[in-house]
């Protein structure tokens, strides 16, 4: 009977999960192309380095050293889940206990005190966003929704950690008593390093039928909660643990100064520069439609912008670290990060229920971004610096600002001075080009 | 003593190529403090008989503002006119003192047809110090005095040059005291992304504010930086203090212009 539910589950929770997956690849999709096909080699470095190794998060080294804790047990947990599997689907016991032997009774320890590293991360965690001031967590866009689910992680992470030590606690007073279901190996103990210490004070002088009871609980209640967190992932912030790994794969390699190049322009900049050009010539047959300067919504943004969105997990290093944000200005870069992971929710969701033209006459831009946050970037390339998972919001900024600019010629009034200048005197300020060199004759 | 400043066209009409080409800049062409960094420079290339010339006239702006303000048009215009200037003077190396014109004709042109060897003043000068061309014999000049660099965003989180401008500092008789937020973590002066031609947005604080209080922490004689637009929001925010008689903002190019006694 535990087999078939488990069977069952096992099954409804990996394909909820696929499912959800396969949606959000879907809309991550709807960007528009950006090649990152090339360069390969750089590109697993960059994701062992920043994905696996952590390496930005050591800029700030005690939350990098709390994080580290739960990273470390998540990963490793993995192990013991694969025989979890096994025994759900087998009936067995531990099974893995007698053939592995000590290196079992390591795995295990290794395991819990990894995990009592995490229980105690978590709590950290929690006093951090919850009690003590830290700005980041406390912004605007951390209200409601957002700040729930921080904290349900971490709640979830408490549960499935007691859970653990439920499992392996019980099952050592019961393993003492001799009344275990794994194998009896005649030593009288596990020998788990954690739950060898605590299971006596917690469950010692039970009868064995709740000690059974308990350790079913623990057990169930782990499995349980880890289909549920991974199927709580697709709607989370923390979906960043399996997102990170591609995201920062498919970074980008080049200088952070360069921004994109706009080919569509380049077109039209070589016919105006070419003078044997016919302005009038209709576009040859077959030429792709031209799309729009810039971006409006999130289906002018790339794909890789838009999987930037989904990687986010809104720890606000990037805010923490803009000037504008920093000196009181409405931009704050973990927002365009989250507007446009919301907004690109909603287009996806209108185009599988309305057909994949319809239009709900929002965009992000004017609906989720303001005007006033576009300009107040200084593009400085703090917040991509800072991203411990290679985000870049300064791609998405300027994408916008191309739209405002180029599509609905609203630029602020003194960058339309500049502007002119530049096109008229070959300078931002209105200097006359002739006067280009006086300096090397001044005193 | 006078500066040598030849142009691209006076050295073609004599048959000659520099091996630089100084790229001056709006702000270096006229801005009245940038100015001061550009001589300060040539006086450099000139005593270290540097080959190079300036296009003059014929120099225009990058359009880094234009595109940092969304208009690639604009930008792409500019671009592709400089482009035909510089190649019909078969520019090879460039030298500016400019970390946004370093940065857009290093990195933005190339797609449109411009391939140069590209390099921010400050290198240039620790290759020159490093191949003994240029010594500072004023070396007293700054002894005991406490300096401050600020990496403007363009050249250091832009392109990974945070060791040149610092190298130079260390070579004067100066202690080099670094701020809270330096090389990867350095503040914005305020003036990047086309903030220089507008003012700031409504928020509670001006961000070269921020920074010059963050600069002042480290009590300094000198807030050194390598980019004409910083020097000027730095050079406001110590106005703004009232420190301007006990705290200088001035360029790298100027220190050892000075150390070397130009």
């Amino acid at each position: 009977m535990g087999q078939i539910i488990f069977a069952v589950l096992l099954a409804a929770g990996l394909g909820f999960f696929a499912w959800n997956v396969r949606k959000v690849r879907s809309n991550i999709l709807l960007g528009r192309d950006v090649d990152r096909s090339d360069n390969k080699k750089e590109r697993w470095k960059t994701m062992l380095l920043v994905a696996f190794g952590q390496q930005k998060m050591f800029a700030r080294p005690i939350p990098a050293l709390l994080h580290l804790a739960i990273y470390a047990a998540f990963v490793i947990t993995q192990i013991e889940l694969i025989e979890i599997f096994v025994d759900g689907l087998s009936g067995e016991h531990r099974i893995f206990r007698a053939s592995l032997g000590g290196f079992y009774t390591f795995m295990i320890s290794f395991i819990e005190i990894l995990s009592v590293a995490a229980l105690i991360a978590t709590f950290i965690f929690l006093i951090r966003r919850n009690l003590l001031t830290i700005p980041r967590f406390r912004m605007s866009e951390m209200n409601g929704w957002p700040k729930m689910d921080g904290n349900m992680i971490l709640f979830m992470e408490i549960i499935l950690v007691a859970c653990i030590f439920t499992m392996n606690g019980t099952d050592e007073v019961l393993y003492s008593m001799g009344a275990s279901h794994a194998e009896n190996l005649g030593d009288g103990s596990m020998n788990f390093t954690i739950s060898s210490l605590i299971a006596e004070p917690l469950f010692g002088g039970m009868s064995e039928s709740s000690l059974h009871t308990l350790e079913r609980i623990g057990w169930w209640g782990h499995i349980i909660m880890v289909f549920a967190f991974l199927n709580y992932l697709p709607y989370s912030k923390h979906f960043h643990i399996v997102l990170a790994f591609p995201n920062t794969y498919y970074s980008n390699l080049e200088k952070k100064g360069r921004f994109t190049n706009m080919e569509s322009v380049t077109n039209e900049v070589k016919l105006m520069m070419d003078p044997t050009a016919d302005p009038f010539a209709a576009p040859p047959e077959g030429a792709p439609e031209p799309q729009r300067f810039g971006a409006k919504d999130v289906t002018d943004l790339t794909w890789k912008n838009l999987l930037d969105s989904y990687t986010c997990t809104e720890c606000g290093r990037c805010t923490s670290s803009c000037p504008a944000n920093l000196t009181g200005k409405m931009l704050s870069p973990r927002k365009i990060m989250m507007d446009t992971r919301d907004r690109l929710v909603e287009v996806g969701e209108n185009k599988r229920k309305h057909g994949a033209d319809y239009d709900d006459g929002k965009t992000l831009l004017g609906d989720y971004i303001t005007e006033e946050e576009l300009w107040a970037c200084t593009s400085c390339n703090a917040c991509v610096q800072e991203c411990p998972v290679n985000i870049d919001p300064l791609s998405i900024i300027v994408d916008l600002r191309r739209y405002l600019v180029m599509e609905e010629s609203k630029v602020p009034t003194e960058l339309t001075g500049m502007l002119t200048n530049i096109e008229n005197n070959g300078a931002p300020w209105q200097f006359s080009p002739s006067d280009r060199l006086n300096w090397a004759n001044e005193e | 003593m006078s500066l040598v400043v030849p142009t691209m066209a006076e050295m073609m009409a004599k048959g000659e190529a520099p091996e630089y080409l100084f790229w001056v800049g709006c702000s270096g062409s006229f801005d009245d403090r940038a100015k001061k960094i550009t001589k300060a420079l040539v006086k450099i290339l000139n005593e270290t008989k540097v080959s190079f010339a300036v296009l003059g006239t014929e120099e225009s702006c990058t359009g880094d503002p234009a595109k940092r303000a969304g208009n690639e048009f604009t930008f792409q215009m500019q671009a592709m006119m400089n482009i035909q200037v510089l190649d019909g003077y078969e520019v090879k190396k460039i030298v500016t003192a400019c970390p946004h014109c370093f940065n857009t004709l290093k990195n933005e042109y190339p797609e449109l047809g411009g391939n140069y060897d590209v390099i921010h003043h400050t290198q240039l000068i620790q290759e020159l110090i490093n191949q003994g061309k240029l010594t500072l014999k004023g070396g007293d000049t700054f002894k005991g005095k406490k300096i401050t660099f600020h990496d403007p965003c363009y050249l250091g989180r832009a392109n990974d040059v945070y060791e040149a401008p610092r190298a130079l500092i260390e070579k004067l008789d100066a202690e080099l005291v670094e701020m809270k937020r330096c090389k990867t973590n350095g503040l914005c002066c305020g003036a990047g992304g086309a903030q220089m031609f507008k003012e700031a947005e409504k928020g509670n604080k001006e961000i070269n504010i921020e920074r010059t209080e963050e600069a002042l922490e480290t009590s300094p004689n000198i807030i050194a930086t390598g980019c004409p637009f910083c020097n000027t929001m730095m050079t406001d925010g110590v106005k703004n203090f009232e420190k301007e008689d006990s705290v200088q903002v001035l360029d790298v190019a100027e220190l050892i212009a000075n150390a070397a006694d130009l």
